[in-house]
């Protein structure tokens, strides 16, 4: 537990509004990094990991981005040559699936579901606690935001994050509304100098501890089917209470911190050139959200499979022509689907290469950072529930090695979360259900 | 925040008095319904004046169960993302309140001081306010509480309205206004049944029919004990329908049905189809829920009416894309750019599957969809199930245009129907989506496709028809547009599907209706006058709704 985690914000707060203070000094948080600049020099500890989810929509084409041999010295083929750049920063998993258990396929969820929740469920209008959550739990805590949810093709249910049930957490699709709630007044910067609490954000933090003290009384009146929807309001409540808290302090120094520069709005839209540069500036946001320690969880969506993305001139979305393009017999896969989908890897390598040039001392974001990239079916043209292309950048801060390819042929795919989660530091020995469940890690990627 | 020393003493007070007689006797308990951006916007103007400017649509989405969002919102819980966004609101919101020029209206009372707290000038907009936002009266408890933080935030901000905005905003963070919560009584009539207690009626009839917050002689009437009453309960029934704000209600009824939180991600090709931007989006939307209010709510006519009737009302954007000329005044600008229409009888456009916002809704970016019209027209219109499709399906035939012998869609999706897998869903949805091929993507008429004339002939079970206006005249007489109305505004109105005893009487208020005359304010007033709309069933005793595919 670091330094930021061990500290109870709410009961220092307490105590400070309890009284008339209004400058509040809390000095074990003013540490600062050690001279390489990867530590807190008050712990001697490493930067904490963060953790990121980028989903993209529809696969690979099957059997033309696999590569050919496993290992650490593979050659990427033409689906995933974009990767060349990032080739030893990342890894992938090919071969495995996610399993029915003989329910009804829901096309474009299942898939998906299963891997950012461990478990498929009979209809779609279930849903559970996803991978993120359970990773936030762990490293997450203490921050501004628990985590921060885009998508990039304008619909705000592009995100496969939820905390639980009842709900998944809406995708914000707009890069100005997110650059205002991460950078805009509220921010503190932790390089300042200058550090006065703003007696507004007091008054809001106490109204939140108001509400939060209602909780029991609530819970024990309320029916028990209610209960856990009641007990995701409340864990909103002590997040928003958190939120405010951490603006209330002087933050620890991050030299890796960078403000960036404000933007005009764009119009955001379901066209690929849209949803690329969305994703371009959520990018440069949440990775200097994450470098300016206002959170350690992302989520990423480039746009749900059965959604409305598309090129632009183009009378069929993606999803449609992943069903009606004609597979090219001499090529041997639907072409206009196969471009998109490079497209989108593109993208991926550029929140890859973002994340790397945030320099943190000797080390880079991207080091202390794991990204997970998982998509809706194996090969989307027969929603294929088999062979799904998996990646992860990053290596968790030196737990998880970088610059393989993994055959894992057959296996439920989330063994890939259950690694990360082991690397992440979640106590756990497996993840998912009936065959979903995974109770081997890839340990030869572990550290 | 609850009424809690209050309601256990009442709790325990039944459980000894009742429970010899009751037998085995559910427990009184909480339930609760998130309520909507739209709800949380109209509470807030109903509440404090159409002058309060925020934006609450970008917040949290719902998802649909049992074909809507309404019964959906019974399964959401609050995220941090949304919550951080209704705490911001209600920033927004209770600044504007406070505002010296609203001040005089809203807070009733001048303090002694500006600069001070004055717990008994705090206290007065707290209790009315808390009515109002709560739904109910707010226990001494609460009102202490929150008068306390007036005090506490208008010493700390050396600020009186400060102080007030604080516990207005405390209000409208909490779960009483995020959620409609639901408290069950013993029901004196079924023993061993519970109902909803006066207050929690009171907010199932509002947002039922008015989809907002109730009104001060709505939460009267739940405290005088009327609302107990069949009579009170009539009466207050007949003023609801009876009000302007019915429309809100009707609105917000028929946008879930018909999907309309679609338009938010509909995408349209713009090179393709210039004339369908998103101001046409709008305008398509706005269209169908005009047309609802007039025939409904202003001219009382029968729901059935609405898939044959020519009568609809355009902007001159949508009258360049169906085609038809407006008076030139209209053009011009005048108040309003809507204007009431009618098609000609010999016009391609009949009824309310004719507007842009079930053509376009329902399509690709850049092309029709049978398939996708079909699978609407039975999911939202006849309440009938179409399953996915299965996996492992090729379906690269019906986008082959190259292909001599498949140059229409009903040519293409044959081929593709002849897969065994596919046939059975194809052949609830294809038939009756077919029929709408003379409208495209975004419902502009054409009448060939790739050079081939298209055919519009079909089936809907086993009448046959040849073009919109036949299938509109048979959808009209199915049995199923109005079971589904019926069945699914109960749904809307009480967040649950009916169970089997419900959908008996449920069933002879259709027969009844489809007598008389399927009329919006009858349909919604024999719904909210059955006790049962006020019941609370086991979650377990409610079904769920049956798929009722015939193919």
């Amino acid at each position: 537990m670091s330094a930021i985690e061990r500290l109870s914000r709410r009961n220092v707060l307490r105590g400070v509004l309890g009284g008339a203070a209004i400058t509040v000094g809390i000095p074990i948080l003013e540490c600062h990094l050690t001279s390489n600049g990867t530590a807190l020099a008050a712990t001697g500890q490493a930067l904490p990991p963060a953790f990121g989810t980028w989903f993209w929509g529809l696969g690979l084409a099957q059997g033309h981005w696999e590569p050919k041999t496993t290992g650490n010295k593979y050659e990427l083929r033409e689906h995933l040559k974009v990767f060349e750049p990032i080739k030893d920063k990342i890894n992938i998993f090919s071969g495995m699936q996610v399993f029915l258990d003989g329910k009804i396929n829901q096309n474009h969820y299942s898939g998906a579901q299963g891997q950012a929740t461990g478990m498929v469920s009979k209809t779609g209008s279930e849903y559970s606690t996803s991978i993120d959550t359970i990773i936030g739990e762990q490293i997450g805590k203490g921050t501004r935001f628990r985590s921060l949810e885009v998508g990039n093709d304008g619909d705000r249910k592009s995100s496969w994050s939820a905390r639980g049930q009842n709900g998944m957490n809406p995708a914000e699709i707009s890069p100005v509304a997110m650059y205002s709630r991460i950078f805009g007044s509220s921010f503190v910067d932790p390089n300042a100098a200058d550090f006065t609490p703003d007696p507004n954000v007091m008054v809001r933090h106490s109204v939140l501890s108001a509400v939060s003290d209602y909780r029991k009384q609530l819970m024990g009146e309320v029916s028990a089917i209610d209960k856990q929807r009641l007990d995701e309001y409340f864990t909103s409540v002590r997040d928003l209470e958190q939120k405010l808290a951490v603006e209330l302090q002087k933050p620890a120094a991050l030299p890796g911190c960078k403000v960036p520069e404000s933007f005009q709005e764009e119009d955001v839209g379901a066209l690929v050139d849209q949803a690329r540069s969305s994703h371009r500036l959520f990018a440069r946001l949440l990775t200097n959200a994450v470098s300016c320690g206002q959170t350690r969880v992302f989520n990423i969506s480039m746009g749900q499979g059965l959604g409305s993305l598309r090129k632009a001139g183009e009378i069929l979305t993606y999803h449609s022509l992943t069903h009606e393009e004609p597979v090219d017999p001499k090529l041997g896969y639907q072409v206009k689907c196969a471009r998109i989908a490079e497209e989108l890897m593109a993208s991926f390598r550029e929140l890859v290469e973002g994340l790397a040039a945030i320099k943190e001392g000797d080390k880079t974001l991207l080091d202390r950072t794991i990204v997970y990239a998982f998509t809706d079916h194996g090969e989307a043209r027969t929603h294929s529930m088999q062979k799904y292309p998996i990646f992860t950048a990053g290596s968790g801060g030196g737990r998880m090695k970088t610059g393989y390819h993994i055959n894992a042929e057959g296996d439920a795919a989330t063994r890939v979360g259950l690694t990360i989660m082991r690397a992440m530091g979640v106590a756990t020995g497996s993840w998912g259900t009936e065959s979903n469940r995974a109770t081997q890690t890839f340990n030869e990627l572990l550290v | 925040m609850l009424r809690t020393s209050k309601f256990k003493a009442f709790v325990a007070g039944v459980t000894l008095s009742a429970s010899a007689a009751f037998g085995a006797m559910a427990a009184p308990e909480i339930t609760f319904v998130r309520i909507t951006p739209e709800q949380y916007q109209r509470s807030v103007h109903d509440i404090f004046g159409a002058g309060i400017k925020l934006d609450a649509n970008a917040v949290e989405t719902g998802f649909r169960d049992q074909g809507l969002l309404a019964v959906g919102a019974r399964k959401l819980a609050m995220t941090s993302a949304g919550l951080e966004q209704f705490e911001s609101l209600g920033q927004q919101v209770a600044l504007q309140v406070v505002d010296p020029r609203r001040a005089a209206t809203l807070v009733h009372c001048t303090p002694k001081a500006a600069d001070a707290p004055d717990a008994a000038c705090s206290e007065q907009f707290i209790k009315r306010t808390g009515l109002l936002l709560y739904r109910r009266p707010l226990t001494g408890e609460e009102t202490n509480a929150l008068v306390a933080r007036a005090n506490d935030a208008a010493t700390k901000l050396k600020n009186f309205n400060a102080g007030v905005a604080a516990s207005l905003v405390q209000m409208m963070v909490a779960p009483e206004f995020l959620f409609r919560i639901e408290r069950s009584e013993p029901d004196p009539k079924k023993p061993g049944a519970m109902r909803l207690d006066p207050y929690s009626v009171a907010s199932r009839l509002s947002f039922f029919i008015w989809d907002s917050t109730p009104d001060s002689e709505l939460l009267a009437a739940a405290e005088s004990g009327k609302l107990n009453s069949e009579k009170g309960l009539s009466q207050q029934i007949d003023r609801m329908v009876s009000s302007p704000r019915a429309e809100f209600g009707l609105r917000a009824y028929f946008s879930d049905m018909l999907g309309f939180d679609g338009f938010a991600t509909l995408s349209k090709d713009t090179n393709l189809f210039p004339k369908f931007t998103k101001n046409a989006y709008d305008d398509a939307r706005e269209q169908t829920l005009r047309t609802l209010v007039d025939q409904l709510l202003e001219r009382n006519k029968d729901y059935r009416e609405l898939f044959t009737t020519r009568e609809t009302f355009l902007t001159p954007a949508l009258a360049a894309l169906y085609g038809v000329p407006l008076p030139r005044s209209q053009e011009m600008g005048g108040a309003t750019p809507w204007v009431a229409y009618t098609f000609p009888a010999n016009d391609n456009h009949v009824g309310l599957l004719t507007h842009a916002s079930f053509l376009a809704l329902h399509s690709h970016p850049g092309k029709s969809s049978p398939t996708l019209r079909g699978k609407a027209l039975r999911e939202n219109i006849l309440c009938q199930r179409v399953p996915p499709p299965p996996g492992n399906v090729d379906f690269t035939l019906i986008n082959d245009v190259s292909n001599p012998a498949l140059k229409t869609v009903r040519q293409r999706l044959t081929a593709h129907s002849t897969s065994p897998a596919c046939a059975g869903c194809h052949k609830i949805t294809d038939p009756i989506g077919l029929s709408f091929e003379k409208f495209d993507s975004i419902g502009e008429f054409r009448t060939n496709e790739n050079g081939i004339p298209i055919d519009v002939t079909g089936d809907l079970s086993g009448k046959k028809f040849d073009g919109i206006a036949q299938l509109a005249q048979i959808i009209k007489d199915d049995p199923a547009v109005t079971s589904c109305l019926i069945n699914r505004v109960f749904s809307y109105g009480t967040a649950r599907a009916p169970n089997a005893d419900e959908r008996k009487w449920l069933a002879e208020i259709q027969t009844d209706l489809r007598a008389k005359g399927v009329l919006w304010r009858d349909v919604v007033r024999r719904v909210a006058s059955n006790p049962d709309f006020y019941t609370v069933p086991a979650p377990a005793a409610a079904e769920p709704q049956k798929a009722e595919l015939q193919q």
